[in-house]
C-alpha cells in the first residue's frame, strides 16, 4: 500500500545511467553515456544544440529505444511495469501539452494516476496529496481555473505541481525555464530547489542557460556530439576552454557566490 | 517580491466563467431527453394524447407485477405506440448516444476537436457495405434481420479495421498517420461505393435515402440488433473517461504517468468504432451527431473527458430524438431524412457556439 506515503514523501532515489546509448534511426545521437545522481542531488545536463539532452532524459524515462542500463536506486528500470515506474520518476517536458477546458486542479490531479487504478475517480488521499502540493506551489487561487487562463509562470508551476502530486523520488526536468523570462525562470529553480532540500528529491534536468546552470545544480554534465565530456561541480566543468570547444562560444567564467557565471565576450575587430 | 506581485494578479483575475455543478449538468441533460424521449412518442402524423401514452407505457411497465391501470389508448393508438413510436424513438435515442459517446472519444483520442466518429473510414465503409447489398442482394434477411444493417455494421469494422492496419504499418501509433490513413481509406472506400452505386442506378434512390439516415423503418428488431454491440461498447467507453484525460497531456507525460497510450488509443477507437458500426447499422449516415454534441458537452462542464461522455451521452440521445421528432413533422406525411435535420440544426447552432466562443476569448 502506498496510502501511507501521503503524509511522508519518501526521499530522493540514486539514479545511475550506465552505458547509455540511443539513435535516431541510422544516426547515433548518445554514446555510452554514464552518469550517476546522488540521492538528493541536482544535475544538470548541458551541452549545444542538437547534443542530446532531451533524448537522455527520454531515454532514461524509457520513451525512447536505447542500449545500457538505467537503475534507480540500483534496481534496473528495464522491464519494470510503467506504473512502477511512474513512482519513482516524475517528468516535466520542454513544451507541456496542456489540455482544453481542464482546470489546474484537474490538471494537478493527473499526477496521481499511478499512484490509482486507471478508471477509478480519485479517493480521498489523493485529493489530499493534490491539495498539499497546490498550497505549497501557491496554487490554491488557481484552482478552479482553466489551464489556459494562467500565464506562463503559473503554468510552470502547474506542471511541476502535477509532478509533484506523483510522489516521485526523481524529478526530471526537460528545460524547465524554456518559456519564462529570467525572473520567472529565477522563481521556477527557486522552487525546485526549495522542494529538493525539503524532501529530500534527487532533481535531473536539461538547462540550456549555463549561467543558471551554474548557480541551482550542484553538479554538471556536458554532453557533445551524444558523449558525456566533462562532469563534476560547475565550476570545473564551465571553463572558457569548454565552451570554445564544444560551443564554439567565447565567453569569460566569473565566480560568484553561488557557483559560475558565464559572461559571452563580444569578438574583438 | 515577484512571486506575490503575479498572486494579486491572478487573484484580483478570477473573470473566468464557472463551471457549473457537473451533477447539475446531468441531472438537468437526464430530464431533456426524458422530456425530448415523451414528446417523441406524443408528436407525428398521429397524435397521441400525452396522459394516455404515460399510463400505456406505465401499465406496460407495471403488468410483469400483476398491476394494470385503466385510462390506456386504445387499440389502434396503442398498437401506433407500442409498434411505430416506441422503437424508433428508443432507437434515435440509442443512435444519438452511441455516434456522440464515439465523437467525444474520438475528439479525445485525436485531440482534435474537427474528429467525429466517421473520421477513420467507418462511414465509407458502411456505405460501400450497404450498397453492395442494396445493388445486388437486395430482399436478403438473416432470421429476423434485414441484411443492409448487417453489411452496414462490417463494412464500417473493415473500414476502421483497414485505417488502424494501415496507420500501424506505416507509423506505429502516432496519431497523424493515423489520420491520414483513416483519409486514404475513406476516401478509397467512398470511391468503391460510388462505382457500384453508379453501375446500378435503378437503386440509387434507395441507396441515397440510406446514405442521408433514416429512421423510418425502425422497428423492434432494430433495437435488439444494436443493443448487444452499442451497449457494451458505450460503457467501455464511459469507464474510460479518466484514462483520456491522462491521454490529452500528450504520449510522454501519459507514459511517465504510468499509461500506455498506444494500448489506450487502441481500445478506445476499438469501442468508438464498435458503438459507430452499430449505430450506422440501423440508421445510416447520420451526420453532425458525432461533431456537434461534444462540443456542447464541453462547454456545459469543462474539457474533462470523465464529465464529457457521459453528458454527451444524454445529450445526443436527446437531441436525435428531437431531430427525428422535426424530420416527422416538418414536411408531414412525408418525411425528410434525418441527417438532413441534424446538420439543418447543428450546423447554425455549431456556428453559434464558434461565434460565441470567439467573443468571450
Amino acid at each position: 500500500m502506498n496510502d501511507t506515503t501521503a503524509q511522508a514523501p519518501p526521499g530522493g532515489a540514486r539514479v545511475e545511467v550506465v552505458g547509455l546509448s540511443a539513435s535516431y534511426g541510422r544516426t547515433r545521437v548518445l554514446e555510452s553515456v554514464r552518469l550517476t545522481v546522488e540521492p538528493g542531488g541536482w544535475l544538470a545536463i548541458i551541452g549545444p544544440n542538437g547534443s542530446g539532452k532531451s533524448t537522455l532524459l527520454r531515454s532514461i524515462l524509457g520513451f525512447h529505444p536505447h542500449q545500457g542500463l538505467v537503475r534507480i536506486d540500483g534496481v534496473p528500470t528495464t522491464g519494470m511495469p510503467r506504473r512502477d515506474r511512474a513512482r519513482y520518476l516524475a517528468y516535466a517536458p520542454q513544451t507541456p501539452v496542456l489540455p482544453e477546458g481542464v482546470t489546474t486542479r484537474d490538471y494537478v490531479t493527473l499526477g496521481r494516476t499511478p499512484h490509482r487504478p486507471l478508471l477509478s475517480a480519485p479517493r480521498g488521499v489523493d485529493r489530499q496529496v493534490v491539495a498539499d502540493v497546490m498550497d505549497r506551489l501557491g496554487l490554491r487561487p488557481l484552482a478552479e481555473r482553466p489551464l489556459a487562463t494562467l500565464s506562463g509562470g503559473e503554468q510552470q508551476r502547474a506542471v511541476l505541481a502535477r509532478a509533484l502530486a506523483q510522489q516521485p523520488r526523481v524529478l526530471l526536468l526537460d528545460e524547465p525555464t524554456a518559456s519564462l523570462d529570467l525572473g520567472h525562470a529565477q522563481q521556477v529553480l527557486d522552487l525546485v530547489d526549495r522542494l529538493r532540500r525539503q524532501d529530500g528529491l534527487t532533481v535531473l534536468s536539461t538547462l540550456h542557460d549555463l549561467t543558471l546552470a551554474g548557480q541551482y545544480a550542484d553538479r554538471l554534465a556536458l554532453l557533445s556530439e551524444g558523449r558525456v565530456v566533462a562532469e563534476g561541480a560547475p565550476a570545473e566543468v564551465l571553463t572558457p576552454a569548454a565552451l570554445h570547444t564544444h560551443y564554439g562560444a567565447r565567453a569569460e567564467v566569473v565566480a560568484g557566490p553561488h557557483g559560475p557565471a558565464v559572461l559571452p565576450v563580444r569578438a574583438a575587430d | 517580491m515577484t512571486a506575490t506581485a503575479g498572486h494579486t494578479r491572478s487573484e484580483t483575475d478570477q473573470a473566468a466563467p464557472r463551471r457549473r455543478r457537473p451533477g447539475l449538468v446531468v441531472a438537468g441533460a437526464g430530464l431533456a431527453l426524458v422530456a425530448a424521449l415523451l414528446a417523441g412518442v406524443w408528436v407525428g402524423a398521429l397524435p397521441l394524447p400525452p396522459g394516455a401514452v404515460v399510463v400505456t407505457l406505465l401499465d406496460r411497465l407495471l403488468d410483469p407485477f400483476g398491476l394494470h391501470l385503466s385510462g390506456g389508448l386504445d387499440g389502434t393508438h396503442e398498437a401506433v405506440l407500442l409498434q411505430l413510436r416506441l422503437p424508433r424513438v428508443l432507437l434515435a435515442a440509442l443512435v444519438g448516444a452511441g455516434l456522440a459517446v464515439s465523437g467525444a472519444a474520438y475528439q479525445g483520442v485525436f485531440r482534435n476537436p474537427l474528429a467525429d466518429p466517421y473520421l477513420l473510414g467507418a462511414a465509407a465503409g458502411a456505405g460501400l457495405g450497404a450498397t453492395l447489398v442494396i445493388a445486388y442482394a437486395p430482399s436478403q434477411t438473416l432470421g429476423p434481420f434485414g441484411i443492409v444493417p448487417l453489411a452496414a455494421f462490417v463494412g464500417a469494422l473493415v473500414g476502421v479495421g483497414c485505417a488502424l492496419a494501415l496507420g500501424t504499418a506505416a507509423g506505429g501509433s502516432h496519431t497523424a498517420t493515423l489520420l491520414l490513413a483513416g483519409v486514404a481509406v475513406a476516401a478509397f472506400l467512398a470511391a468503391a461505393q460510388t462505382l457500384v452505386q453508379q453501375q446500378n442506378t435503378e437503386d440509387l434512390r434507395e441507396v441515397y435515402g440510406w446514405l442521408l439516415g433514416q429512421l423510418g423503418r425502425a422497428q423492434w428488431s432494430d433495437v435488439v440488433l444494436v443493443l448487444p454491440y452499442l451497449a457494451p461498447a458505450c460503457l467501455v467507453l464511459l469507464f474510460c473517461g479518466r484514462a483520456l484525460d491522462v491521454l490529452a497531456v500528450g504520449d510522454d507525460e501519459a507514459s511517465a504517468l504510468g499509461v500506455h497510450p498506444g494500448r489506450l488509443r487502441l481500445l478506445v477507437i476499438l469501442a468508438a468504432s464498435m458503438a459507430t458500426a452499430s449505430a450506422v447499422a440501423v440508421s445510416g449516415l447520420i451526420g453532425f451527431v458525432g461533431l456537434v454534441v461534444p462540443h456542447i458537452a464541453r462547454r456545459l462542464v469543462g474539457g474533462s473527458h470523465s464529465r464529457v461522455l457521459p453528458v454527451s451521452l444524454l445529450v445526443g440521445a436527446g437531441f436525435l430524438v428531437l431531430a427525428d421528432l422535426i424530420a416527422r413533422v416538418v414536411l408531414a406525411p412525408a418525411e425528410l431524412p434525418i441527417g438532413v435535420v441534424t446538420a439543418f440544426v447543428g450546423a447554425p447552432f455549431f456556428a453559434g457556439l464558434l461565434w460565441v466562443g470567439a467573443r468571450r476569448r
